[in-house]
């Protein structure tokens, strides 16, 4: 109990950092993913192999080599940000492909008949996958959504090794400080629950909001 | 009948693989006709209703609506098929809508029309198939010949200048026919462009201007429902016919 008591401050910041880093990355996540999930069943085929080739280089490599591509990479480009941002840019494009995925398996629950009725009105893809494919598939997206979110919360640890003050990092000062490194680490684990519950509980609040088959 | 073509095809071509499912049909449909077609499943009928509106892609031959051609893809194809009403066979309707916002959507969303002037209207035709009292049930609450009817609204809702019915009454319990044919009975008479893809004898006996007999992909007779009822001239529609009157 000492570890956490004497530590608050310390706790509070690296708890503060994973979910800053959890949210923002969440959020480019998101709309990267439904971006790239309208393109890969987009009638234009070159925003498709878009989607594909993103979907494809992003889901199938290791998320610390991509770390290590946008914090080393991206500089020798001209392009220096701090590195919580770098951090951002890495988890949120990676979760995307995920997202993407998701989607786009929820996508293809909505009857064909559904995109069709909406097309021979005279509806535009866009209005088509947004008045009426994505408002059914969004019920059967929300489960899969979350898992992957809750994904991002602790993969979101790896970016303590690239210099972003994040929960996991909170180890470092700690052992040094001479703290027993069980108590430490089991109260890094109660931190990273309560993201994790939290993004739980939201989205079990929204399958039971918007989850209602009609 | 005579008068200007609104609907023209010619020699059309579609292969699903090595399936030869349109065989260089030509069709003309003149402005306020009604035509039937009819033929065995398999025949390619319904694929030739679904390329008017190019839901399905044709591999050659033209098709032309009031003498422009279907656009390849994009907004011209979406403001083309803004013109052509189309009804479903499984109704399709928008399942996560009321009954009254399905009428309504495209509407709004298309031409942009105001919210409450796409409502009005939307009434009215909902009105006009007998579902004023409906309007804000889904689509799910209704039977399937009510459905249908929405859905019929729902096409009517863009003044289309031509209606295709893909096989309209085929999921429906036959109690339910009645009420879908007598709208598109009263659709006929009030001069609408019809395309209707069905079963229904008794319907294009009564309603059609001119019967499309349709098998293997090919156009065998098209003529006046009298004269194909009475008269088959192919062994094909005579075969057909014995096997359907029957019962």
């Amino acid at each position: 109990m000492n570890v956490l008591l004497d530590n608050l401050s310390l706790y509070g910041q690296g708890l503060l950092g994973t979910v800053e880093l959890t949210v923002y990355s969440s959020l480019l996540a998101l709309v990267l993913g439904f971006l790239m999930a309208a393109f890969r069943v987009a009638p234009v085929g070159s925003l498709r192999a878009i989607g594909t080739v993103w979907v494809n280089v992003l889901r199938n490599t290791p998320l610390t080599l991509l770390f290590f591509a946008v914090v080393l990479g991206l500089p020798r480009f001209g392009l220096v940000l701090p590195f919580t941002l770098f951090a951002v840019l890495a988890l949120g494009c990676y979760t995307s492909a995920f997202i993407c995925e998701a989607v786009r398996s929820g996508i293809n629950t909505v009857p064909t008949g559904q995109g069709e009725a909406a097309r021979s009105l005279g509806m535009s893809f866009p209005q088509t996958l947004g008045d009426i494919v994505l408002p059914q598939a969004f019920r059967s997206v929300i489960p899969p959504i979350g898992s992957t979110l809750i994904a991002l919360a602790k993969n979101s640890a790896i970016a303590g090794a690239f210099s972003v003050v994040e929960l996991l990092g909170v180890y470092k000062p700690l052992s040094e400080r001479g703290y027993s490194i069980i108590w430490t680490f089991v109260w890094i684990a109660v931190g990273y629950l309560l993201v994790t519950l939290t993004i739980s509980a939201l989205f079990h609040v929204l399958e039971k909001r918007y989850g209602v088959a009609r | 009948m005579a008068g200007d073509a609104l609907i023209e095809l010619r020699g059309v071509n579609k292969h699903y693989g090595a399936l030869h499912v349109l065989k260089d049909i030509d069709l003309t449909v003149g402005r306020g006709e009604v035509v039937v077609v009819i033929g065995p499943s398999g025949s390619g009928k319904s694929t030739l209703c679904r390329a008017i509106n190019r839901l399905e892609t044709v591999e050659s031959g033209t098709i032309t609506l009031d003498g422009r051609p279907l656009p390849e893809e994009g907004r011209a194809l979406a403001r083309l098929r803004a013109e052509v009403g189309m009804v479903f066979q499984s109704f399709n309707l928008f399942a996560h809508k009321t009954v009254l916002a399905n009428v309504m959507l495209a509407p709004m969303k298309v031409h942009k029309a105001k919210k409450d002037e796409a409502a009005r209207r939307a009434r009215e035709l909902l009105d006009r198939v007998g579902l004023a009292s409906q309007a804000d049930k889904y689509p799910a609450q209704l039977s399937g010949g009510q459905q249908q009817r929405v859905a019929i609204a729902r096409a009517l809702a863009m003044d289309p200048k031509a209606m295709l019915f893909d096989e309209p009454t085929s999921a429906l319990d036959p109690e339910m026919i009645n009420e879908v044919l007598e709208v598109m009975r009263q659709l006929a008479r009030d001069g609408m462009t019809m395309v209707v893809v069905t079963h229904e004898m008794g319907f294009a006996r009564s309603a059609a201007h001119r019967v499309v007999f349709m098998a293997d992909g090919c156009i065998v007779e098209d003529r006046t429902p009298e004269d194909f009822f009475t008269a088959p001239r192919s062994e094909r529609a005579k075969d057909f016919l014995s096997k359907i009157l029957k019962h």
